[in-house]
């Protein structure tokens, strides 16, 4: 089905269902090579040490992605994400289970438009919030 | 090593609120977006929409489109400087050395397709020093707009630099 969710039928306090990962290298090296990013913090346990954040870690853009995941798969394919945003303040490693997150705290009709406003973040296994952000999806309405 | 008092270059003090010149894309295909899409849903089939093109030609899109984080600008040639960006392993980390994405805002307007060929350009907005975990760091805030072929704005984004 090409929607999933009508703008009157998402509720204040509304969780999106989580898009979970547990990541090591063979989510890394994959992303790495279709967005050409051979980093060696993201590639080598020595380079993750030598700045500081103890071993390889994971691409923040990976993370970006699995929130895109999420957001996507709840509103379905002809629905649109209009705004992402999030921060990255701490790193992933390997093994991490990494999970979406996404709560919905406003809803506004704006120049035709029915908009969710979504507060978004990546936790990994310890419930560490990774990544705290903001989307904006548009629902199409039942009216 | 003496701490450096700034992070800050001339040369970002030159390039502050400059466009940078453009980035054309090579146009954009199927199986680029098809690996993309295998990429970061890994682990599971990624949706159909991004590979089926027959189901995709039945919803409103009319066709396949792009994962809106799909980046079009990957691989280009001829290649750029090689240096290593960041930490290198056996190699001591001069200061300010140390790079990472500290996050971006984006906003979208038309999806990306096959056959896009996507202009982009940036420019450094602003910075800001602190003491971080690390110690000094420097924050950067730039300023990325992405059109497609028929001048439609596919993206722009505020993207956070850390260097320590």
């Amino acid at each position: 089905m090409a929607y999933h969710v009508y703008y009157e039928d998402v509720e204040l306090g509304q969780e999106v269902p989580a898009f979970v990962r547990e990541t090591d290298f063979m989510n890394w090296n994959r992303y790495a090579a279709v967005n050409e990013e051979f980093v060696y913090i993201h590639m080598d346990d020595e380079a993750g040490k030598a700045a500081g954040q103890g071993a390889a870690f994971g691409m923040g853009n990976l993370r970006w992605a699995y929130v895109l995941n999420a957001l996507r798969a709840w509103i379905g394919d002809e629905a649109e994400v209009r705004e992402l945003s999030l921060q990255f303040r701490a790193v992933n490693h390997k093994h991490d289970v990494l999970r979406t997150s996404a709560v919905v705290t406003e809803k506004k009709r704006e120049n035709g438009e029915n908009l969710v406003v979504l507060e978004v973040n990546v936790l990994n296994q310890k419930d560490e919030k990774t990544a705290p952000g903001r989307a904006v999806v548009a629902l199409p309405s039942r009216g | 090593m003496p701490e450096a008092e700034t992070l800050v270059t001339p040369e970002m003090e030159q390039r502050q609120g400059v466009w940078g010149s453009e980035r054309v894309s090579y146009p954009v295909s199927e199986s680029d977006i098809r690996k993309w899409a295998i990429a970061v849903y890994w682990g599971e089939t990624p949706p159909r929409l991004y590979w089926d093109a027959e189901y995709a030609r039945s919803t409103r899109w009319g066709g396949i489109i792009a994962p809106q984080d799909f980046n079009p600008f990957a691989w280009a040639v001829p290649m750029g400087e090689v240096r290593p960006a960041g930490a290198v392993p056996g190699q001591q980390t001069r200061r300010g050395g140390n790079v990472m994405n500290g996050g971006q805002a984006d906003t979208y307007g038309v999806p990306m397709r096959p056959g896009d060929v996507i202009t982009g350009r940036s420019r450094l907005s602003r910075w800001e020093e602190r003491q971080g975990r690390n110690g000094l760091t420097l924050f950067t805030y730039t300023e990325t707009e992405w059109r497609n072929q028929d001048g439609e704005l596919v993206k722009t984004r505020i993207s956070t630099g850390i260097r320590y």
